[in-house]
């Protein structure tokens, strides 16, 4: 990592007897984008106001680009917020708008022009330049609000539900719009969102937040693949999990699972002790199934209980003689007629699974 | 389609007529010639022509107005004042005392202020020496003291309605905060200012109850002064005055609707605007 812009170092902040963030520390590299991940409460909204400078930290210190934040008000920061609401001032137009900031610049109001211009060019714009923020569309106000914040070129932006008030489509293409801007101008952005699938498109990095705390920082591929917890786990995507008893520790570790009624084996990882109670968590993507009995370990039989097909995929619950539910995701490969469906209701299967892609979890 | 019931139709007629006909009478017998209120003498505007080359009368209205636009205008700013620090200061020492103090006069009888205000004058012109006499002063004051109120319900309700993140985000562009309050908040609650202006206006302008305790000799508005004439007996120049009254009011609304209708006109525009935006 290259010298961190953004250095949260044991930040807590609370609210009477509330405390919304609980002893954060983190690093934002420059150029990166950073995701808060978490549910509602969990705190990441309250860190994003930290950062502009809206609320201070009850405990602990934030630097931006190696400067304590402390006695820093938020209009001399050299921080940008896009607001949720997306907050366009209503009385003025597109351009007033994405002009505002820089009346506080020392420019010409020739530059300044220049530059309302280049940000109304970089988010598309321009033919809308005189119209109020109530004659343009939800899409195109979050644009205006992107390039209102972007226009005194900020070293951090900051982005609290960039895309949580559009709808679906629009929400996709304006994800890939947002990275390519962020990749033109190399402005940093911190983007705080609920939305788990959002986070892991958008970011280099996510930290999951919950409670206030955070409970795992990494690459999108790292948190989904690797959670350190099962919350972690449960957030990011679905997760089948069982109670399970550590047997063996070897290459791979095999852990006693009551609810599957056998033994099966997981990936290694350090620090357990044999006869250890943890977690086995298994991803449903992560399961095959078979329609005939297969040999060697890792096995477990069951019986189709239900199934849900959404077009491009099917989500199976197979039902194990304990009772348990498995939750197995299969893409339909095959073109998807009732025929070639790859299990059906009441149908003997069987599960298997590569053992590097069972997860056990202490916590 | 529903048949409509003759019950209600009389009922409607019924109340109109409860509303209008004793304005329509006034205005009828304004143009009256003769001298007596309730005996028909012809059509004249002779009355119209008495109104306007008596100097009492048009004295009082120009006094009327300027109470009116002073008080307005000092009650709209400490009313803006008091409204954005009860909607924006959450938490501060005595606000509960202090929001309460401000909405009380909103349901004080106006008796009960006419008379604490008309001690309160004595006892400064007594102790302090200022205002010495009762007159424009002390009225105009007592209007700015009973008018704000209004002002500050309706600028406080603006602001608590008002997204607060528009604030944040002009603070966050790099503005100060009296910058925020001058570019952002009064633009954003202009409106409300000014229909607490045209509300107080309107208040001072017919008011006759607190006016009478505070008003001292030679200081004669126009309501006091149709009052103090209606009390000989209604005349026919009243009668003038008040269609005259009639129809200045009915211009306005006419003009205020003229200008709601083309608000809504373009608002309706607009949507179809960030509608089409959309394609």
């Amino acid at each position: 990592m290259t010298e961190p812009l953004v250095r949260i170092e044991g930040v807590s902040k609370s609210f009477g007897t509330f405390q919304a963030v609980k002893n954060v520390s983190l690093e934002v590299a420059k150029g990166e984008i950073f995701s808060l991940l978490g549910g509602s409460g969990c705190g990441k909204t309250t860190l994003l106001r930290m950062l502009a400078g809206f609320e201070a930290p009850t405990v602990g210190k934030i630097f931006i680009d190696g400067v304590d934040m402390s006695a820093v008000p938020p209009w001399e920061r050299p921080v940008h917020m896009m607001f949720q609401s997306y907050a366009l001032f209503p009385h003025m137009s597109v351009e007033k708008n994405v002009g505002y900031g820089l009346k506080h610049e020392k420019m010409s109001a020739a530059e300044r022009q220049d530059r309302v211009r280049q940000m109304l060019d970089l988010v598309q714009l321009t033919p809308f330049a005189t119209r109020k923020p109530h004659q343009i569309s939800g899409g195109q106000r979050q644009r205006v609000a992107l390039a209102r914040a972007l226009a005194r070129q900020p070293k951090l932006l900051l982005l609290d539900e960039p895309l949580a008030a559009l709808d679906k489509k629009l929400r996709e293409h304006t994800q890939f719009e947002l990275m390519s801007i962020q990749e033109r101008t190399g402005v940093t952005f911190i983007v705080v969102t609920h939305d788990q699938e959002e986070a892991m498109t958008l970011s280099d990095r996510i930290a999951v937040m919950d409670q206030g705390v955070v409970r795992q920082i990494g690459k999108p591929g790292a948190v989904y693949e690797f959670p350190n917890s099962r919350f972690v786990a449960n957030f990011l995507g679905s997760i089948n999990a069982w109670e399970a008893k550590v047997v063996s520790i070897g290459e791979v570790i095999t852990v006693d699972v009551p609810a599957l009624g056998q033994q099966v084996q997981a990936r290694f990882i350090q620090g357990l002790a044999v006869g250890q109670t943890v977690t086995l968590a298994l991803r449903p993507e992560k399961i095959t199934i078979h329609r005939s009995p297969v040999e060697g370990v890792n096995v477990i039989a069951g019986e189709v209980k239900d199934l849900a097909y959404f077009g491009k995929d099917s989500l199976y619950r197979i039902a194990l003689p304990s009772g348990q539910l498995v939750s197995v995701h299969a893409v339909n490969a095959n073109r998807g007629a009732e025929e070639d469906r790859l299990a059906d209701w009441y149908d003997k299967v069987w599960l298997t699974y590569p053992p590097a892609s069972a997860i056990l979890l202490v916590e | 389609m529903k048949r409509r019931s003759p019950f209600l139709f009389t009922m409607l007629g019924f109340g109109f007529a409860f509303f209008y006909i004793p304005i329509l009478s006034m205005i009828v017998y304004s143009f009256n010639a003769s001298r007596l209120a309730t005996v028909w003498g012809g059509f004249s505007t002779k009355w119209y022509g008495s109104l306007m080359s008596n100097g009492q009368v048009g004295k009082a209205l120009w006094l009327s107005l300027e109470i009116a636009v002073i008080s307005s205008t000092c009650a709209t700013i400490f009313g803006t004042m008091a409204g954005i620090a009860l909607a924006r200061f959450t938490k501060f020492r005595g606000r509960t005392l202090f929001s309460g103090l401000v909405t009380a006069p909103l349901i004080m009888p106006e008796v009960i202020t006419g008379i604490s205000s008309l001690i309160f004058f004595i006892l400064m012109a007594q102790y302090v020496g200022w205002p010495a006499a009762r007159g424009f002063t002390t009225v105009t004051l007592a209007h700015i003291t009973f008018s704000m109120v209004f002002v500050t319900t309706i600028v406080q309700s603006r602001m608590l309605s008002a997204d607060r993140a528009i604030e944040e985000a002009a603070m966050d562009l790099g503005s100060r905060p009296w910058q925020v309050m001058k570019d952002i908040t009064l633009p954003v609650i202009s409106p409300a200012i000014l229909s607490g202006w045209l509300l107080a206006f309107t208040i001072s302008m017919d008011d006759v109850v607190i006016t009478n305790f505070t008003t001292g000799p030679g200081t004669t508005t126009l309501p006091i002064l149709i009052w103090s004439k209606v009390k000989l007996g209604v005349t026919p120049d009243i009668n003038a005055l008040a269609t005259l009254i009639v129809l200045a009011v009915g211009v306005c609304v006419l003009a205020a609707g003229v200008a709601m209708n083309r608000a809504e006109i373009k608002r309706e525009r607009d949507r179809r605007m960030a509608y089409r935006a959309n394609e």
